[in-house]
Parts: C-alpha cells; sequence; structure tokens
C-alpha cells in the first residue's frame, strides 16, 4: 500500500517539479512558455469535465460552452465595462457555476445516451448565443484587450513568468480538489453511481443531488478555465465555446486518463505537444488524432496515467505476492510463483 | 396565402431531408442502442461526394446521388466494422468518444481534399413549377418526390423483406434474434450502412439549396438527434413524422417570427421534450 502510493506520488512530484521550473528552463523561449499558459487553462477545465464523466460517469458535451461562459464573462467584462481582473474572475465562476446548477436541473433527469444529446445541445446553444448576439458579444468580430490580473504588491502579471505561476496556483486547486474527492466520502458516492445508479440508491446514496453537485462543480471549473483563457490570450472570439473545442477537452482527458488526478494535466500538455508538432498542419491535425481517439478508447480506454497506475498497482501486488524470503533471484519453481500469476493476470 | 403555400412546399422538402437523415440516426440507435455521434460527418461526406460526382466526374444529378449513396454505405459499413464492433461491450461513453473521433477525422479529410472554404453546389435542376398559384423550384418538388420514393422502399425493404425483418427484429430483441439465426453482426453493418446511404441521399438532396462546408453535418446533427427524440429513439414512424413537423415548424418560424427563432426552435424542441419527458416522448419503453 505504502509502496503504490509513493510510486504515484513521485509521479505527481515529477510532474508538479516539471511544471514549477518550466519557466526557468523556457526563459528564452516565450512561445513555448505560452502554450503551456494556454495548455494549463484548459487542463483546468479538463479537471472539471473529468469530475462529471471520470466520477460519475456522465459523458456531458456541454463543456466547451462552460468554457466559452467563462471566456465571454472574462472577456466582455474587463473591455465594455471595465471591471477588474479579479472582479470578472469570481463573476465568471459565479456564473458558469449558476449556469451549470440550473442547465443541471434539467439535464440531469436525462441520463446516458440522452444526457449526451442534451448536453451537445445546450452546447450549440450557448454556442449560437455567443456567436449571434452581437450587440453583447461582438459575435465573429470578437472583442481585443482583455486585461491580465492587476499588480499585487510586487507581482507584475503582464510579466508571462509570473501569470504562469497564478496559473499554476488554480491548477494545483483544481488537481487537489480532484485528489480529495477521491479519497473523500464524496468521491466514493460519485464512482458508486458511476458503476449503477441504481444500485447506488439502494445502499442509500442520493443520486439525484450527488449528480446535480458534480455536475454543477464541473461546470464551474470550466469557467474558471475560461476565464483564465480569455485573460492569457487577451482575444475572444466564439471559437472558444464551440462543440470542438468540446471534443477537445474530451480527448485531452481521455489520453491522460479518466478518473485520475493527473490524467487531465498530463493529457492536456501531451496533445498540445502532438498539436505544436504537426503545427504545419493544423488543420488537418485530426486526419491523425481522429483514429488516435478511436484506437485509445478501443486499445487504452484508462489513457496514460490509468495505465501507469494499473501497473504501479500490478507491481505492488507482486512484490506482496513474492516470497518473504530475503533477496535474491526468485525461484521459479518456488510454490509462490502461481499465486504471484494468478495476481498478475487478476 | 400565396406565401403560405410556398412556405408549406419549403417546409415540406425540408421535412423531407431531416426524414431521411433521421430514419438512419434511429434506425443505427435501435440496432445497436448508441447515438451515432458521426452522423452528422457522414451526412457531410454524402454531400461533397454528390458535389464530386456531378461536377468533377460530370454524371447526372440524381445518379451522382446514387454513387454518393453507394460510396456511403461503404463507409458506413467500414465505420460499423473498424470503430464500433470492437466497442461492442464496452460502456456507452466509449462509442460516443470514438464517434467523436470518427467525425473529427471526417472533418479534417474533407477539409485536407476539397478546404474549408465555402462551396457552392449550381442546382443541375432549374426552372420553377406552379402549384397552388406559387412558384415552387423544381429542385424542391424534385427533393419532396425523391424523399417519398425513398422513404416506400424503406418501409417495403423493411417490412417485406428478409434482410429488412432482421433489422426489425435485432431492434426488438438482440439476443432472441441471434437464437433464431439472425447474425447480429450483419444486421449490424446492414444497418451503418444503410443509415449512411440515406443520410448521403439527404445530404445530396439538399446539397444545391446550402453551402458546401465541412463542419455542415454539425448543427443537422443536433437537429435530428431532437427529431428521433422527439419520435423515440428507434422508431422509423416516430422519425418521419418527427422529420416532418420540425422541417415544417422551422420554415414557419423563420417566415413568421424571425430568423433566429427557425434556427433555435429544434434545440427548444429538445430541451422542452427531454424536460418534461427524459426519455423522449414517444417511447415504447424506458431502455436500462
Amino acid at each position: 500500500m505504502k509502496l503504490t502510493f509513493s510510486i504515484r506520488g513521485v509521479g505527481a512530484l515529477l510532474v508538479a517539479a516539471a511544471l514549477l521550473f518550466a519557466p526557468l528552463i523556457l526563459a528564452e523561449q516565450n512561445y513555448l512558455l505560452r502554450v503551456l499558459i494556454t495548455g494549463i487553462t484548459y487542463a483546468i477545465a479538463v479537471y472539471g469535465l473529468n469530475i462529471i464523466l471520470g466520477f460519475t460517469g456522465q459523458l456531458s458535451l456541454a463543456h466547451g460552452g462552460f468554457f466559452g461562459i467563462g471566456v465571454y464573462t472574462m472577456g466582455l467584462l474587463t473591455t465594455d465595462y471595465d471591471w477588474s481582473f479579479w472582479g470578472a474572475l469570481l463573476a465568471a465562476i459565479v456564473l458558469t457555476t449558476v449556469v451549470g446548477f440550473l442547465a443541471g436541473l434539467l439535464a440531469l433527469r436525462t441520463r446516458e445516451a440522452y444526457f449526451a444529446v442534451f448536453t451537445m445541445a445546450l452546447g450549440l446553444i450557448i454556442y449560437m448565443i455567443i456567436s449571434r448576439w452581437e450587440d453583447v458579444t461582438h459575435a465573429y468580430s470578437g472583442v481585443l484587450g482583455v486585461k491580465l490580473p492587476e499588480n499585487i504588491g510586487p507581482l507584475d502579471f503582464s510579466e508571462p513568468a509570473t501569470y504562469y505561476y497564478l496559473l499554476l496556483v488554480f491548477l494545483a486547486a483544481a488537481a487537489y480538489v480532484t485528489y480529495t474527492l477521491r479519497v473523500s466520502n464524496v468521491g466514493r458516492r460519485l464512482l458508486a453511481i458511476r458503476t449503477s445508479e441504481d444500485l447506488a440508491s439502494s445502499i442509500g446514496i442520493n443520486v439525484g443531488l450527488n449528480k446535480q453537485l458534480a455536475f454543477t462543480a464541473s461546470a464551474g471549473f470550466a469557467g474558471l478555465g475560461g476565464a483564465l483563457f480569455a485573460s492569457a490570450e487577451g482575444f475572444i472570439g466564439p471559437n472558444s465555446s464551440s462543440i470542438d473545442l468540446t471534443f477537445e477537452l474530451l480527448m485531452f482527458l481521455l489520453v491522460g486518463g479518466v478518473a485520475t488526478v493527473m490524467g487531465p494535466i498530463v493529457g492536456t500538455l501531451l496533445v498540445l505537444a502532438l498539436f505544436e508538432a504537426f503545427q504545419d498542419f493544423q488543420a488537418y491535425r485530426f486526419i491523425l488524432l481522429g483514429p488516435v481517439i478511436i484506437a485509445l478508447v478501443i486499445y487504452a480506454p484508462q489513457g496514460l496515467i490509468g495505465r501507469l497506475n494499473e501497473l504501479t498497482l500490478r507491481w505492488k501486488r507482486r512484490r506482496a505476492a513474492a516470497p518473504k524470503t530475503p533477496a535474491g533471484p526468485p525461484d521459479s519453481d518456488s510454490p509462490a510463483d502461481p499465486n504471484d500469476e494468478k495476481a498478475e493476470v487478476r | 396565402m400565396t406565401l403560405f403555400v410556398q412556405q408549406f412546399f419549403n417546409g415540406l422538402s425540408l421535412g423531407g431531408v431531416y426524414c431521411l437523415a433521421a430514419i438512419g440516426l434511429t434506425l443505427v440507435f435501435g440496432v445497436l442502442r448508441i447515438p451515432n455521434l458521426a452522423h452528422g460527418a457522414l451526412y457531410m461526406v454524402g454531400a461533397y461526394l454528390t458535389y464530386f460526382f456531378l461536377t468533377s466526374a460530370g454524371v447526372p444529378y440524381i445518379l451522382a446521388i446514387a454513387l454518393a449513396a453507394l460510396v456511403l454505405a461503404g463507409i458506413g459499413i467500414g465505420m460499423e466494422r473498424v470503430v464500433f464492433h470492437p466497442l461492442r461491450n464496452a460502456p456507452h461513453t466509449h462509442h460516443m468518444i470514438a464517434a467523436a473521433g470518427a467525425m473529427f477525422f471526417l472533418h479534417s479529410l474533407i477539409q485536407a481534399i476539397w478546404g474549408a472554404d465555402f462551396r457552392r453546389m449550381e442546382s443541375p435542376i432549374t426552372g420553377r413549377v406552379e402549384i397552388l398559384g406559387t412558384q415552387v423550384s423544381w429542385q424542391r418538388v424534385t427533393i419532396v418526390i425523391t424523399a417519398v420514393v425513398v422513404l416506400i422502399a424503406l418501409t417495403w425493404f423493411i417490412k417485406r423483406t428478409v434482410h429488412g425483418q432482421s433489422i426489425e427484429a435485432v431492434e426488438q430483441d438482440r439476443v432472441g434474434a441471434s437464437l433464431v439465426g439472425i447474425n447480429p453482426n450483419r444486421v449490424s453493418m446492414l444497418t451503418f450502412g444503410l443509415a449512411a446511404a440515406l443520410v448521403a441521399v439527404a445530404a445530396g438532396l439538399v446539397a444545391p439549396i446550402n453551402l458546401l462546408y465541412p463542419t455542415m453535418g454539425d448543427v443537422i446533427m443536433v437537429k435530428v438527434f431532437a427529431i428521433i427524440i422527439l419520435g423515440g429513439l428507434g422508431s422509423i414512424p416516430g422519425a418521419i413524422v418527427g422529420g416532418f413537423t420540425l422541417g415544417m415548424a422551422e420554415v414557419m418560424a423563420t417566415t413568421y417570427v424571425s430568423a433566429v427563432a427557425g434556427e433555435v426552435i429544434a434545440f427548444v424542441v429538445l430541451i422542452l421534450v427531454l424536460a418534461i419527458r427524459p426519455t423522449g416522448l414517444l417511447t415504447k419503453a424506458v431502455q436500462r
């Protein structure tokens, strides 16, 4: 038990350290730092998607829309209405959470395929409002000059590295919430719902309430990611709320690993790195990535981190099953081995 | 009155297109119990293939649609084999994610071949005909006639032929159907091929009226989902009624209320129906 935990812990620490030192390593390469900044804003939204898809097993296709609400709240409030960054950030989180709550009231009456279709329609409605309501959102012309955070004391957020560290704080918060969720009762309830709603309600879990909470929180994170994205980019346009974005977020999550703590950030950065590698034919990247998604779902639905977790678990079991005799090459004829094999096959 | 009659025919032709697109989706849902999120992309590919056969290969219009339908049937069968068959025992979210992957792949592929720009397909059927004192374009008349012919042929196929009846049998009970010797795999392939061919016909018919672009299928897919949820997932009569209802409602709302009203009415219908009856309006039984 302890060993597994430490392996996962070391992995998480490595990722955290890499993220912490990235600005120092990339000091000369502002472009890559900007990619990283965008990636982190996406990753925060992916943590949101992870709560509803990973923990409760409901496929929400409205998350691009929630992201867009965050983007536009931040973008419009800090330009047309001249709010401060922090005020707009708070407003974005509150608004997406409220919209998520209200949407959840209707959407969660449905389940499985119906839920996916319903949320897809919801996402499209949000996109249509944003791309058609020209008086307020400026539609396709977009808005320039979204504010960066105001300086706090000596912290100057117009410096990319400083803004990057601010984002890292939010990212850590999102990862921490996911982690506590995984080990808490709430998280276990959600996982029980994912396994079987009927079974969960039969042992006294309030399925409706828990799904509602998960969906609301999930929308809030997507909105937070969107608001930070708007500020980082400085420009907003309707594409940041499109259904394509929903599917990109979904792919990030899938590559990293559904229902894992480190999956969203690792998956997002990995896929974005791939995007950058294929930058020359950016518009056609899905010719390659589409089949990659399909192959992932068929052959590795647990994602990269999910796979690693499985491997560490298997390794731990093998060690536990190994004879207690002190070191030395395991004897292939020893009676412990058949157990070992069984444990491995599971 | 003339305006109404004209809009009535517009609604009828739009409804015919929606029907053809919706039946494919509802058939696939009935047989495989999955919402195929790549259906809109198949529609788009159908439109582009019709465009290709018509303008580049120079075959006559109706033949171009038929050829596109044939190619699409092949793509549909391939998709069932490569994407959905390996996932037949996976959780439902996996199908939808894989379908989304297929959708993106088709978007990118078409964009790589024909570019992201809007394309206009010149209507090969010109002229107008006078019906009840108003001018209706031959194109729309063709749409309505073709849709009705295809619908009749489809009904005949499903109700009167062995292959069609095997689709219905698997829809009703997959295990039971295989017990009496029907191969569910073959039926799945047949259904996918049929669905793709139907959606290609829909796209080919409407292509001269609308513009062609790689994401043209996205919005229509949600509308088609609205139709089949309205009509009950898996129900063919439901898809036909729902298709004509939505087509008519959309045209009338555009004419008498506003363009935006016409555009959002499908989504409003979808939200309302699912808010009132979360399992769809005309569903026979709750599917778990």
